[in-house]
């Protein structure tokens, strides 16, 4: 008799849909994924409702994936399904990891957002200040629209997470090698990091290393790159320093420097402190004025060395 | 308990500011009971890192304590600080956590006196501000 195929969902929360491109990402391999699983929920690929998932059975489906950061009240009503539904929860990707880009969000708070999205943005003409309402009621009758939070947070301040699956979006050959070790049973400790690895992207990096000295911090569009010494150290900000290795350098081989989005070495106690203690320690000065300087370049600190993950950071805004 | 008595910590190398601090206590200089000093090997070890979780333990201030300039017994540990410092300062502002709660000086060995007046100074400067989270924009 056939092997029971596995059940899995996936859904998407706030976030852009690059995970749910990355896991078809995975090519030829998606027909393995088809031969071992049933997909019963995934928003993007296939045409099951919110409905069916709730109509599911109490961990039903072995592997629920999660991606996107907890936004709205829809998306912390559907995790706290996927939780229920599911025996194994993975959150998939920075977002759900970390919080992600959309976290930045917390830089301010709801009201701050509509006040800049809806009328303050330069391109906004809103004179009658119309903003979204959780509840509106027209000629046909009442709609609906979930609520925005205050605040983003990672889905494991709102259910509990099995595993992690880094990257904006994690890489292919990672989420196939997830799928397999899903497919074979054998599974980590609860709360591993997967598909990643313990040691910092400059292992894995192809550039060139020498010894980091830096008088100027350059935006990547403002430097002539050689295309082969350590990007930090022609005073690009690279953060492959304190991020964890796994993706392949897959920005640095187009030339780009790692903005993040594996996150923090299973060590590291704050992400961005680490990105911040690295960064400035190789700053070649010894000249209170001249630090003040080299660092003022670097402008927007906080939102640079928390890009993918601002609800990981300890003194919470 | 009506007033607010500030709990800092102080992250100072074993070198210099934490013998000052020694010499502070054996010529019985009085200073503020509000620091609780953590000694190490050097000013460069005080990890930004170590300075965000102290903040989240609730502490109201940090005080960082290094060589003079030039005397750092592992030759650029405090250059190290001083550098992390002007980077952390800006990047506490964004997260809502006034700069003024962290401060970095060179106090060596000799200087007992000086130990005892930056704590006291820097005690006071924190009573002004406030509890952290009360006065600061971070909930």
């Amino acid at each position: 008799m056939a092997k029971k195929k596995l059940k899995i969902a996936k859904y998407w929360a706030d976030c852009c849909g690059g995970c749910d491109v990355s896991l078809l990402d995975i090519d030829a391999k998606i027909l393995d994924l088809a031969k071992i699983a049933d997909i019963v929920f995934w928003p993007i690929a296939v045409d099951a409702k919110l409905k069916d998932l709730e109509a599911l059975k109490p961990g039903e489906i072995d592997v629920g994936f999660y991606n996107g950061a907890i936004h709205t009240s829809e998306h912390e009503h559907i995790a706290k399904i996927m939780r229920e539904k599911s025996k194994v929860l993975v959150a998939y990707g920075s977002c759900a990891q970390m919080g992600g880009i959309p976290s930045l969000a917390n830089f301010s708070d709801r009201k701050g957002l509509f006040e800049w999205v809806y009328h303050d943005g330069p391109s906004n003409e809103n004179p009658e200040r119309v903003e979204p309402k959780t509840r509106v009621k027209v000629k046909e009758g009442t709609l609906d629209l979930p609520e925005l939070f205050d605040k983003v947070r990672r889905l494991d301040e709102v259910v509990d997470v099995d595993y992690y699956l880094p990257g904006c979006p994690p890489h292919y050959k990672r989420v196939a090698e997830v799928i397999d070790v899903i497919a074979s049973g054998k599974l980590p400790p609860k709360g591993a990091v997967l598909g990643a690895k313990d040691k910092a992207l400059c292992e894995e990096c192809p550039r060139e290393r020498k010894e980091k000295k830096i008088k100027e911090f350059k935006r990547p569009q403002f430097a002539k790159d050689d295309g082969k010494t350590c990007l930090l150290e022609q005073g690009i900000l690279c953060m492959g320093i304190a991020t964890r290795g796994g993706c392949e350098a897959r920005c640095i081989n187009v030339n780009m420097p790692c903005r993040g989005c594996y996150g923090p070495p299973p060590e590291s106690i704050d992400y961005g402190a680490s990105v911040l203690s690295a960064v400035a320690s190789i700053i070649d000065s010894n000249d209170p004025e001249e630090i003040e300087k080299i660092v003022g370049q670097i402008i927007d600190p906080a939102g640079t060395f928390y890009r993918f993950g601002l609800p990981q950071q300890r003194v919470r805004t | 308990m009506s007033e607010f008595e500030p709990k800092i910590v102080g992250l100072v190398c074993q070198w210099c500011t934490y013998t000052g601090a020694d010499l502070a206590g054996t010529s019985r200089r009085k200073y503020a009971p509000n620091i609780r000093l953590v000694r190490m090997m050097c000013s460069g070890r005080a990890d930004p890192a170590f300075i965000l979780k102290v903040f989240e333990m609730g502490a109201d201030g940090v005080l960082i304590g290094g060589c003079h300039p030039g005397d750092c017994h592992y030759i650029e540990g405090n250059y190290k600080t001083l550098r992390r410092n002007s980077l952390l300062k800006p990047m506490l502002a964004q997260l809502g956590i006034e700069p003024e709660r962290v401060r970095l000086e060179w106090i060596s060995a000799s200087e007992g006196e000086r130990f005892a007046r930056v704590v006291d100074e820097f005690t006071e400067q924190i009573r002004k501000l406030g509890p952290i989270n009360s006065s600061s924009q971070a909930k």
